[in-house]
């Protein structure tokens, strides 16, 4: 009897459900809704609609979730038993990725451009095959990517919130898991996209492994997994559980966020994916990153920060050196814009060692900044075009300006504010990165000058083709986008040179919202 | 505090540019007409506004500030003393020379071989040329630090593309070439400007905030050197000028004067309104390095200019040689000095100008840049080579030139604190008549080759262009009152930022102890 007593089951431990404030997770809620929505659309309704139906549900899902955070701008709580943090800095990192992902999602349903749209109609043909190649000219449209889309927004948006480290790793894994089908999902040179994609999902399952043995190793040390408990847990213990812990848990973040050195898989992922998903990626992933990395930081590891800042130092110094020496031997413009965005990773990171307000807010600004010049870039590329699809190799930019003098300006103010030349949204964002981290980190500021003036090098040279070479015989032509690909492209244009001039209202707004609660 | 004389000045040139830009690539005449009137328009402005200057008052007038990034504490204030004046007044003129010059040759002739001729939009050009006076302007009527770094950066943008896209046959490198290595220097500048903020009691941008507010310590030499090396590049001085003969060779002509005229006159302006008064100590530590650059500048550079064959590089070097004597006035701290320095920067401008453009008239006429590839011109086209000689002449600077007056006083206020490198630099006056009129020599003298014979004169236009630069360096030769007045008070103003008087001449040093 006694010892059957011992093998039942151990009295259950009373578990009470959390209580949620509801309101507070509108945003995340009506995204996995639209994009549930979006699945039952793509079972019922007749091909020929699918299109349309999608894009309404997408667009009014992020939509309406982009209300909802305007609505509780002012809220600051935790909820679901500690683990989400719905606070200043999340809400505004969620209305960011919210506007830029609806800006991705009117590229990635342009059809005008190419024959269909960009994505394939059917990715599970073998490549190279007759029905693969009959797939490039068919009007098919495939519309799975857009609840795809909205899953893959929906983790973003926890991402950031998430004050407990298991809810982040659901929501890497959320975030994570349909981007890597997107990768693959290019119409054209569908080998490559193929190939970005399985890289993009074996590096990723390497990050997710990394962060959740970090996971278990802190949860060992410390017996939480709540960020705010895990220093202070158990201040007797020896460090080495946590600091092996914590890198091991920054890898994947910093994996995610393509900072050097675990920034390998950007470059072939950027050029393998189909161009609009590219843009979602550079713009909303780098930006739910950054924000899961500074909740962490901050929040997490406040108190440790002498041990980890040089750390952080170190892999800021490699992202920016990286970035701008390895993109100046680069001869495809979508490689060079994804050295780039390691690059940017890297100035990110300067403001992020501030470890102050100001360095919160002028993170926060820069990704902002950042994000809109990228998807208004990447949507530029996928307008000049060969018999091959998007031409991004260098050599055919050349004389662009003499075919299209506006696409070629536009693209120029781009670039200028990848660069950061003063009077762009780049200038102003590098420098109130800089001005934040000048007094904590001086030498990393001046590092990240030198290398913004190395980075200036493959920006210019793009400009330099564009607008002093001469147009070789059979170069691209530039595709006529319908109202979608224009919207898009226009709208980050304009806050590229809006933030650039007039940068003080987002700057309030950035300051504003710069709090961390948790 | 919110005078819009100033604001005024930056939007004419800016609307001319925006008409310009909007006009159809066919109303090509159209758009240089708009430019030489918005030019023009512009310099008479500048010219009331001159009038309206008072020598004796206070050091910045017609002051408008307006509250531009409120966090950082931005304002987007205007103000010019005597020094930002007149080099504005040496801005405005120069730009309707140059539009008057580029009128015919932009489209057809940049310089270069006849076979890398594209079709060039003249409408693009003019305003272009237009946008960078705005830039031009507001550079040197900028109060504020951080205005004036964007202004600095951001006229980088027109002249790159102005020698990219109008320049000789290496255009493409010489335009990379000198946006890298102005943007270098801007970081370096940037990263001190952020510095200024952070750890000048004050937090402020603004200029009158920052003056004498920075402790004499490690950082204030740290941030000087930021300052000081972009605008070394800018200058440029010697260590720092591989940029320019490139720039300046490739850059069409109407680009080349604007570059080498104003362009290079924002680092030694630089010099004066930012890296003096801003870092004392800082200048002080480190002026005799530079007083040192300084005379191996105009000594290295005036041999290289001697031994060039291509003509826009030997103005080019000699431009360098000329900026070397800038900083000799500007480092040695005196009154004199500093005012030379002012004056050398205007007269420079014009000299250089006209020098330039008389040069581009011949490139004009020949296809050629090379100095063999022309002899005993000045038989065929006497005007040319009449005007030739006197912007030669003026460029090494003749007595009677109104460089003359400033190469002197740049010598003689030099002289006084430094005698060695004042007596040094003088031997580059030697050799600037040297380089000077051995090109006057090879291209104008001699027997008249073949290849000039059928050359025009210099027709009512290209006169009409370099004419009154011509006839202000001999003006202000023989009476630059006008002109120093203006710029002795700001200059005094800046030295006592630095903490600089003169050296009592020896005269005042009394006799055997004042007693007889």
């Amino acid at each position: 009897m006694s010892t059957l007593a011992a093998l039942a089951p151990p009295a259950l431990i009373k578990v009470t459900a959390p209580s949620l404030a509801y309101y507070a997770l509108s945003p995340i809620l009506i995204v996995l809704a639209a994009a549930l929505v979006g699945v039952l659309a793509e079972a019922f309704v007749p091909r020929e609609n699918r299109y349309v139906a999608q894009m309404v549900i997408t667009l009014g899902g992020l939509g309406a979730a982009l209300v909802a955070v305007a609505i509780i701008h002012d809220t600051s709580l935790v909820t679901a038993a500690d683990a989400l943090s719905i606070d200043g800095f999340t809400l505004f990192l969620q209305g960011t990725i919210l506007v830029l992902s609806m800006l991705s999602v009117l590229l990635i349903g342009e059809r005008s451009v190419d024959t269909g749209s960009a994505v394939v109609a059917s990715a599970a043909v073998v490549a190279g095959s007759r029905a693969d190649r009959s797939l490039i000219t068919s009007e098919r449209v495939q519309t799975e990517i857009f609840p795809l889309t909205l899953f893959a927004v929906s983790g973003m948006l926890i991402f950031p919130a998430s004050n407990n480290l298991l809810l982040m790793f659901v929501a890497l894994e959320v975030l994570s898991l349909p981007l890597y089908l997107m990768a693959g999902l290019a119409r054209r040179r569908r080998l490559l996209s193929q190939e970005a994609a399985l890289k993009y999902f074996l590096l990723g399952a390497f990050a997710s492994a990394f962060f959740l043995y970090g996971l278990a190793l802190l949860y060992g040390y410390s017996g939480t997994v709540d960020l705010g408990g895990i220093v202070t847990a158990a201040p007797e213990r020896s460090d080495v559980l946590l600091y092996l812990g914590f890198g091991l848990l920054v890898v994947g973040l910093l994996f995610k966020a393509g900072i050097a050195p675990f920034h390998s898989w950007t470059p072939d992922v950027y050029q393998g994916s189909p161009t609009p998903v590219t843009a979602f990626m550079a713009s909303c992933t780098k930006i739910a990153a950054f924000g899961a990395l500074a909740r962490v930081l901050y929040v997490g590891f406040y108190a440790a920060q002498w041990n980890w800042r040089p750390v952080i130092w170190g892999v800021a110094i490699a992202s920016m050196v990286v970035g701008a020496v390895f993109g100046l031997t680069q001869t495809d413009v979508k490689r060079i814009l994804a050295y780039s965005s390691i690059a940017h990773a890297g100035f990110i990171l300067v403001g992020l060692v501030a470890l102050t307000r100001d360095g919160l807010s002028s993170v926060m600004f820069y990704l902002l900044a950042y994000g809109f010049t990228t998807i208004a870039s990447f949507g530029l590329l996928t307008l000049i075009r060969d018999a091959d699809g998007e031409a991004t190799h260098l050599s055919q930019w050349s004389g662009l300006a003499r075919k299209s003098p506006f696409v070629a300006t536009v693209m120029t103010i781009l670039l200028l504010g990848l660069a950061g030349i003063p009077l762009t949204s780049g200038f102003t964002s590098k420098f109130v990165v800089f001005r934040a981290a000048y007094d904590t980190a001086g030498p990393l500021v001046v590092i990240a000058l030198i290398s913004s003036a190395v980075a200036a090098f493959f920006y210019l040279r793009i400009v330099v083709m564009m607008f002093f070479a001469e147009p070789p015989s059979n170069g691209p032509t530039i595709a006529v986008p319908s109202a979608l690909t224009t919207v898009a492209i226009t709208i980050g244009t304009a806050v590229t040179v809006v933030l650039g001039v007039v940068p003080q209202p987002l700057l309030d707004l950035a300051a504003k919202a710069a709090t961390l609660r948790g | 505090m919110h005078n819009v004389a100033l604001l005024g000045l930056i939007l004419v040139p800016l609307v001319g540019s925006l008409a310009v830009f909007a006009l159809p690539e066919a109303r090509a005449e159209l758009a240089k007409q708009i430019a030489l009137a918005a030019s023009l328009a512009t310099f008479v402005y500048a010219v009331v506004l001159a009038g309206a200057f008072d020598n004796g008052g206070r050091r910045f007038q017609f002051e408008g500030s307006w509250v531009w990034i409120k966090s950082f504490g931005v304002h987007f204030a205007l103000g010019v003393d005597g020094i930002a004046l007149v080099l504005i007044l040496m801005a405005t003129l120069l730009v309707p020379a140059v539009v008057l010059a580029s009128w015919n040759s932009i489209d057809t002739v940049s310089g270069g071989e006849a076979r890398d001729q594209p079709v060039r939009s003249a409408r693009m050009f003019f305003a272009l040329v237009l946008l960078l006076e705005v830039f031009m302007i507001a550079v040197f009527a900028a109060t504020d630090v951080f205005l004036f770094y964007v202004v600095f950066e951001a006229m980088l943008v027109p002249m790159y593309f102005i020698i990219g896209l109008f320049g000789g046959p290496r255009r493409q490198y010489a335009a990379m070439k000198f946006f890298l290595y102005s943007l270098f220097g801007g970081l370096l500048m940037l990263a001190s400007v952020i510095g200024l903020y952070v750890t000048s009691p004050a937090h402020s941008f603004a200029f009158s905030d920052l003056v004498g507010s920075l402790p004499d310590n490690a950082s204030q030499k740290w941030l000087f050197l930021g300052f000081f090396i972009a605008f070394a590049i800018k200058a440029p001085l010697v260590p720092f000028h591989t940029w320019l003969p490139d720039a300046g060779a490739e850059a069409p002509i109407g680009g080349a004067v604007l570059l080498v005229g104003v362009l290079d006159k924002v680092g030694t302006f630089g010099f004066l309104r930012y890296c003096l008064p801003l870092f004392p100590d800082a200048s002080r530590y480190f002026a005799p390095w530079i007083l040192v650059l300084s005379v191996i500048g105009v000594l290295y550079a005036a041999f290289l200019a001697m031994g060039q064959r291509d003509m826009k590089r030997l103005v080019a070097y000699t431009s360098v040689a000329h900026f070397g004597f800038i900083g000799l006035g500007i480092f040695a701290f005196t009154n004199q000095g500093g005012t030379g320095a002012v004056l050398y920067m205007v007269n420079h401008g014009l000299s250089t100008g006209a020098l330039f453009l008389v040069v581009g008239f011949l490139i004009v006429r020949g296809k050629s840049r090379l100095v063999g590839d022309y002899g005993g011109t000045s038989k065929v086209t006497p005007r040319l080579g009449g005007v030739f000689l006197l912007a030669g002449l003026s460029s090494l600077a003749l007595p009677g030139m109104s460089t003359f007056i400033s190469e002197f006083l740049v010598l003689l206020g030099t002289f006084t604190r430094h005698k060695g490198l004042a007596i040094v630099a003088t031997t580059g006056i030697i050799l600037a008549a040297l380089y000077v009129l051995l090109l006057y020599q090879r291209t104008m003298q001699g027997t008249v080759i073949d290849r000039v014979r059928g050359f025009a004169d210099l027709d009512a236009r290209e006169l009409l262009a370099v004419g009154p630069l011509i006839a202000l360096i001999i003006f202000l030769g023989v009476y630059p009152k006008p002109l120093s007045d203006m710029i002795t008070p700001a200059v005094q103003a800046t030295m006592s930022d630095v903490g600089k008087t003169d050296p009592a001449p020896p005269y005042a040093q009394p006799v055997n102890g004042g007693r007889k």
